[in-house]
């Protein structure tokens, strides 16, 4: 059992791995996009003034997937509608593809936007329209003859997979068909950025992963950026290559998804990463075991990357005249390699305990004790 | 037939009810149009929107909140000199429009707003960021989105409309309520009250029946 686990995940590790580095030195040669300085969006309202965005920071690379988390409140959607000036920065500026959005209005600002496209939580369609109507919508704004229009939107109904849907009305659509329709919609004028607001929230799991396959597929075949906010980590685990934590308006933690998988250092971080890689039962499984075994101790490995190459549970028992009990194990993908949990049960001697715990951390393995039983 | 209603005259109920459908159609028309131009502006202008203006919103809301109280029959009297002035008669079918339109069209204007409210937010939002000027937002998001309820708010006021027409033809405005009024009631031939009212009830069934019809097809939600 322990043996075909680690195997496994070596496999996925070591391939994954590769992408890693080949990503990341992709990244490094391209030109920023998006520059967030030193902004502030103050609301007053009669309890005084509400800071929903403070002293925000941040550069996002252009072909990059950036992710934003946080819980609601955290200013994360304030954030982003500043990027297409549906909300203009009360301090400090935001330039998105060379344009100050934060500063410019009227004709330059509506210029802008067609280049900025954002889909929505609640998918936000003309029930009136049909869908090829929907996606051509963009078009008719932008002022593209009717010849051209056509041609376009059939591209872009094969683009997201909606072929033979085009005379649908949104109401006959699912949920996920109504986010390809918003996706389809917003590629149509060839933007240069894609804004996510909450884009997979109102889905069910499965729909929200084929829209998120979706996007990362957009990404990879147009090269287009992309950010999105959301509060589930699940879609930054899934598709983002960076992340930006949130909390009270301000940006808490930020880096490259596996980094922050790997060393969460905020609590809220921690909570968040916990969503994914610690399943509910684990708790439970665990309480269960340490009744079960009141010797030895219940230890939690993660792996990123290069320590996922020894096969270390293999190496553990070899070594040492231990039981090795596996508790709970899950890889989880990221954009920039993967990570993986490992909840071990070990039992015996105390001193060979102690020396265990000890070459595992010379793995490059994270190791944390649970509890001592 | 004739033995049931020895007082109608055909030809004038024939012409009276053509009077009728003259006042009804050409206040209806208008009424639409000032009325969802009114309602825009209610709307637009309304705090947290695109033209969000407080004393404009204050004015139109007071606007058609004062001419939507006053009792049509006495907006007709109050509203003589206004008529004098444009239409130099207070006499015919003509003269009845000014008083049928500016005693509809505030009704029908709170009723395009309604309508308009509630259109999603973020339908709107997404037109925005779209990049779409006020007027595309208002052509192509607004007026259509909102179609089935400016729809049947006119088919209800429509229907007020032919009322009003009856209203109005009592001091002088001809059609069927005219008719009904001075040959039915002030020389008591009942039978040519009850064939009015008869017609103008078909008028209304009608009304109500094709703007039922035309709401349910326009309805893609």
């Amino acid at each position: 059992m322990d043996l075909c686990l680690s195997a496994h995940m070596q496999k996925g590790f070591i391939i994954l791995q590769k992408n890693h580095f080949a990503k990341i030195a992709e990244q490094e040669r391209v030109n920023l996009l998006i520059s967030i300085k030193n902004v502030r969006k103050v609301y007053s309202s009669r309890q005084g003034e509400v800071k929903a965005v403070d002293r925000v920071d941040l550069e996002i690379k252009e072909g990059e997937i950036f992710g934003v988390i946080g819980y609601s409140g955290a200013g994360k959607s304030t954030l982003i509608r500043m990027l297409n000036g549906l909300e203009i920065p009360t301090e400090g500026s935001i330039t998105v593809a060379g344009r100050e959005v934060s500063r410019i209005k009227g004709a330059e600002l509506r210029k802008a936007r067609q280049e900025i496209s954002m889909i929505f939580q609640h998918f936000n369609l003309l029930w009136s329209r049909t869908v090829a109507d929907n996606i051509a919508f963009p078009l008719e704004i932008a002022g593209v003859p009717k010849k051209e229009r056509d041609s376009r939107v059939k591209e872009l109904i094969s683009l997201v997979g909606l072929d033979g849907r085009e005379g649908a009305y949104p109401s006959q659509l699912s949920g996920g068909q109504k986010q390809r329709v918003g996706i389809a919609r917003a590629l149509a004028n060839n933007p240069k950025v894609l804004l996510c607001d909450e884009a997979t929230s109102a889905l069910d799991p499965q729909t929200t992963d084929s829209i998120l396959d979706l996007l990362v597929d957009i990404n990879e075949r147009l090269r287009l950026t992309i950010v999105l906010i959301t509060h589930e980590m699940h879609v930054i685990r899934k598709i983002c290559h960076r992340v930006a934590v949130m909390e009270g308006g301000a940006i808490v933690e930020r880096g490259p998804v596996l980094h922050v998988f790997k060393n969460p250092e905020k609590p809220v971080t921690k909570r968040f990463v916990q969503q994914v890689t610690e399943p509910e039962e684990t708790k439970e499984t665990i309480g269960h075991l340490l009744a079960n075994y009141p010797r030895g101790q219940v230890i939690q490995l993660t792996f990123v990357g290069e320590g996922a190459e020894q096969p270390l549970i293999t190496n553990l028992i070899r070594k040492f005249p231990l039981t090795v009990n596996i508790l709970q194990g899950k890889i989880s993908q990221t954009q920039n390699g993967s990570y993986g949990t490992l909840f071990i049960h070990l039992d015996g001697e105390e001193p060979d305990v102690t020396n265990a715990l000890t070459f595992i951390k010379e793995q490059e393995v994270g190791v944390e004790v649970i509890s001592h039983g | 037939m004739a033995e049931l209603i020895p007082n109608v005259v055909w030809e004038e109920m024939w012409e009276a009810t053509l009077e009728t459908l003259y006042m009804s159609a050409i206040s209806v028309v208008a009424t639409f149009i000032l009325g969802t131009v009114l309602g825009l502006l209610l709307f637009l202008t309304a705090k947290g929107n695109i033209w969000e203006n407080k004393p404009i919103n204050f004015i139109i809301s007071a606007f058609v909140n004062i001419f939507r109280s006053i009792p049509f029959i006495i907006l007709i009297v109050l509203l003589i000199p206004f008529t004098m002035l444009i239409m130099d008669t207070m006499i015919g079918e003509n003269a009845a429009l000014p008083a049928l339109i500016i005693g509809a069209a505030p009704f029908y204007a709170r009723m395009v707003e309604i309508g308009l409210r509630e259109i999603d937010k973020g339908v709107i939002e997404a037109a925005k960021s779209m990049g779409a000027k006020t007027p595309t937002i208002i052509w192509k998001v607004l007026l259509p989105e909102s179609m089935p309820a400016l729809v049947s708010g006119i088919t209800v006021t429509a229907i007020a409309l032919v009322s009003y027409t009856a209203m109005a033809g009592v001091i002088g405005a001809g059609g069927l309520g005219n008719l009904a009024y001075l040959e039915g009631f002030q020389r008591s031939q009942g039978d040519v009250t009850l064939v009015a009212t008869i017609i103008i009830l078909i008028i209304v069934f009608t009304i109500q029946f094709i703007g039922d019809y035309i709401t349910t097809k326009l309805d893609k939600r």
